[in-house]
């Protein structure tokens, strides 16, 4: 059924038909609205499930942590400063193996403090071990949280899931989208069965400690795991499929005119519908332009990435985020895929846009491409001030 | 005890360990169907070093401050199972796990009501990385991060309250208890898990390593710190005291003579005065004297 929803709304929607036993959250801006909405179903009896209130995020990640290890299933929400704090928590969970799905709704890093969008959050969190999965729209969003429970859940997997959806721009933008209708995300989502759970009649020790005899096959596992993520997201996005009417393809990425493209952004995110309107324009005016954009960020579909990018000369590479003192961090993902490789773009350059909420607009994306040519670019901050650097360094 | 061990020998604690004879207590008296939510510190190490584990009940270690809030969530999901009834969860943790890093997830347990036991091993400071001073390391101690020297006679600060923290929490159960008044402990244990809500016990575990005491006088050490006036054995329900251990005070120096944490001070008469003055003080507060009748 059609609805027009907000963002946030239609997160908490989707959580409620996935029915997590225990929900545990802590309030920040901008993923409030989905705790809040969580709360007043638990409230008013629509939702049965265990809603605990704590005292921080650190918290909040603990205690989905102690009651995904007795064998329910689990949500929490966070952002910016939330996550990182949380930080220590989201290494155990992966680290633990143990099934979950939180939502991220993107938010810039402090400081200076900032309560709009970028992804800097959760790409400082990609190497925890979590999957990372970016949405571009709102139907996505509900979409991908569906999918990251069946993922999560899978036994060739157990590992924790992290829907990333753009702070305001998602999880309060109101968008027409398709919820899930409750037997048919029964049938995609089977009640959940735990592999282990503490459990009085089966003793067993969870979190030991590995010396360095027995730690680095604990770690080696997880990432063998992730290799194997990349092989079950397509068969798991077609399945989603033939349930739901929507293609999700392979869940990797997805390519929007980069089989003949000349030039190619490759972004995440809401921005890409942005990237979308651009291409349009462009392709209308002859331009061979396309885009391609990442879905799973981890893992990281790097043999996708080279087959879809390949034959094209020129790169741009769009961060929302970036890696103080070092290249952006998909710019560098994106420059890694190609080497020891037969075939690479003649450049791969680099853009930063949108930190703190500055609006990335058609222009934007436009002047990226105009940008895009001969020379590559090592790092370029696209609608950058200058006249505020010279007034914030003084005389 | 039971014929099936659920805290089994084999762990890799120090001789003289009072935390490893604690522990044992604790879990024998809570029983089988129970689950543990375990802080990072030294029993966590030395009962859990893959592939060895020393526990026969369900355990579990995250992370060294969040041990309250993954309770929490087992608790939780117990209740959301309609499996709680009959299911002790216990939350143990050292004193820098309790009264330092954990007491914020510890705080939102307590007022969240959870119905989970949390134990506090006190070895009275952060032994596992080395002796360094926590909030419960006791006036005057000589810690890797209190040390003693010509301007410093050691830790400048008295423990921290936790008792009375746990109690402005509204919490149904607190204690202290020590390792060596065996049926107190037990009877406490006891005590706390009949009761619904959140319950806290603080128990007194000399480190032979921290303390710097001869591993056969860990007991010692305990009875001693009871019996000065030191560690105080007290228990409140819903915020009344309803007992303490009374004592015939022995002079502290006797306490802090058998221990190289204190060897700075022994010479120094008002550094021993002000802690006898800490002792005196617990003895009035909690009116500790035993009443002779003959
Ligand atoms: C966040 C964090 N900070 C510091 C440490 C290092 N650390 C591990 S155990 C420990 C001390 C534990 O002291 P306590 O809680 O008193 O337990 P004990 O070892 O004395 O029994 C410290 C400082 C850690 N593991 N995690
Ligand atoms: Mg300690």
């Amino acid at each position: 059924m059609r609805e027009f929803l907000e963002g946030s709304r239609a997160i908490a929607e989707i959580i409620k038909r996935v029915k997590p036993g225990v929900i545990s959250a802590y309030p920040i801006t901008p993923q409030t609205h989905i705790v809040e909405e969580l709360a007043s179903m638990v409230a008013n009896g629509e939702l049965n499930s265990q809603f605990i209130n704590v005292e921080s995020e650190h918290s909040a990640a603990s205690v989905v942590l102690g009651a995904s290890a007795t064998g329910v299933r689990v949500f929490t929400a966070t952002s910016s400063q939330g996550l990182l704090y949380m930080a220590e928590v989201i290494f155990n969970i992966a680290g633990l193996r143990l099934p979950l799905v939180m939502t991220c709704a993107n938010r810039a890093v402090s400081a200076p403090i900032n309560i709009w969008n970028d992804q800097q959050d959760s790409i400082s969190l990609r190497d925890a071990g979590w999957i990372q999965l970016y949405a571009e729209n709102n139907q996505e969003a509900v979409d991908f949280h569906l999918i990251g429970y069946r993922i999560s859940e899978d036994k060739a997997v157990m590992l924790p899931v992290m829907v990333c959806m753009d702070g305001f721009i998602l999880t309060h933008g109101l968008e027409p989208l398709d919820l899930p209708e409750q037997d048919k995300v029964d049938k995609f989502l089977p009640s959940y069965k735990p592999l282990y759970k503490l459990d009085p009649n089966e003793p067993l020790t969870m979190g030991i400690l590995a010396d360095p005899d027995y730690y680095l096959e604990a770690r080696y596992a997880i990432q063998e795991t992730f290799k194997d993520v990349l092989r079950i997201l397509p068969k798991v996005a077609d399945e989603f499929s033939a349930i739901f009417v929507r293609d999700y393809k392979d869940l990797l990425i997805e390519e929007y005119f980069t089989k003949d493209a000349e030039k190619i952004i490759v972004s995440m995110g809401s921005v890409c519908g942005t990237i979308k309107e651009v291409v349009d324009e462009l392709r209308k005016k002859g331009k061979k332009v396309g885009l391609l954009r990442i879905i799973s960020y981890r893992p990281f579909p790097y043999a996708r990435v080279y087959e879809a990018l390949k034959n094209c000369p020129k790169i741009a590479v769009l961060d929302k985020a970036v890696s103080l003192g070092a290249y952006a961090p998909l710019a560098s993902e994106i420059k890694v895929s190609f080497s020891n490789k037969k075939k690479s773009p003649k450049v791969i350059s680099s853009f930063v846009a949108g930190l703190g909420g500055r609006d990335i607009t058609l222009e934007s994306i436009r002047e990226i491409f105009r940008k895009l040519n001969v020379k590559e670019i090592s790092q370029d901050f696209i609608d950058l001030k200058p006249e505020l650097l010279t007034e914030a360094y003084g005389k | 005890m039971e014929n099936r061990p659920l805290f089994k020998s084999g762990h890799t604690a120090c001789a003289g360990c009072a935390q490893a004879i604690a522990a044992r207590i604790v879990i024998e008296t809570a029983g089988p169907n129970t689950i543990i939510a375990n802080n990072t510190g030294c029993l966590e190490v030395f009962s859990t070093r893959y592939p060895e584990t020393a526990w026969n009940v369900p355990w579990i270690h995250s992370l060294f401050e969040n041990a309250a809030s993954v309770a929490s969530g087992i608790e939780a999901a117990l209740a959301y199972m309609g499996k709680k009834e009959g299911i002790n969860v216990i939350v143990q943790a050292g004193d820098g796990g309790t009264a330092d890093i954990g007491l914020q997830a510890l705080s939102g347990m307590w007022e969240r009501g959870h119905d989970i036991l949390s134990i506090c091993y006190d070895n009275e400071a952060y032994e596992n990385t080395g002796i360094q001073r926590s909030g419960l390391t006791p006036y005057g101690t000589n810690t890797t991060t209190s040390p003693a020297g010509i301007k410093s006679i050691g830790n400048p600060r008295p423990k921290k309250l936790i008792p009375e923290i746990a109690l402005a929490h509204g919490i149904p159960y607190v204690a202290t208890a020590s390792v060596a008044f065996i049926p107190d402990l037990q009877r406490k244990i006891k005590k706390a898990i009949s009761i619904k809500g959140p319950k806290y016990i603080q128990i007194s575990v000399p480190c032979p390593l921290g303390w710097r005491h001869e591993p056969s006088e860990t007991l010692l050490a305990a009875k001693l710190a009871v019996e000065t006036g030191l560690y105080p054995l007290i228990e409140y329900e819903n915020g009344s005291l309803v007992s303490c251990r009374k004592i015939a005070p022995k002079p502290v120096d006797e306490y802090l003579k058998m221990q190289g944490r204190y060897k700075h001070i022994l010479n120094n008469l008002e550094e021993i005065k002000k802690i006898q003055g800490i002792a005196d003080d617990n003895i009035k507060r909690y009116n500790l004297l035993e009443v002779k009748t003959s």
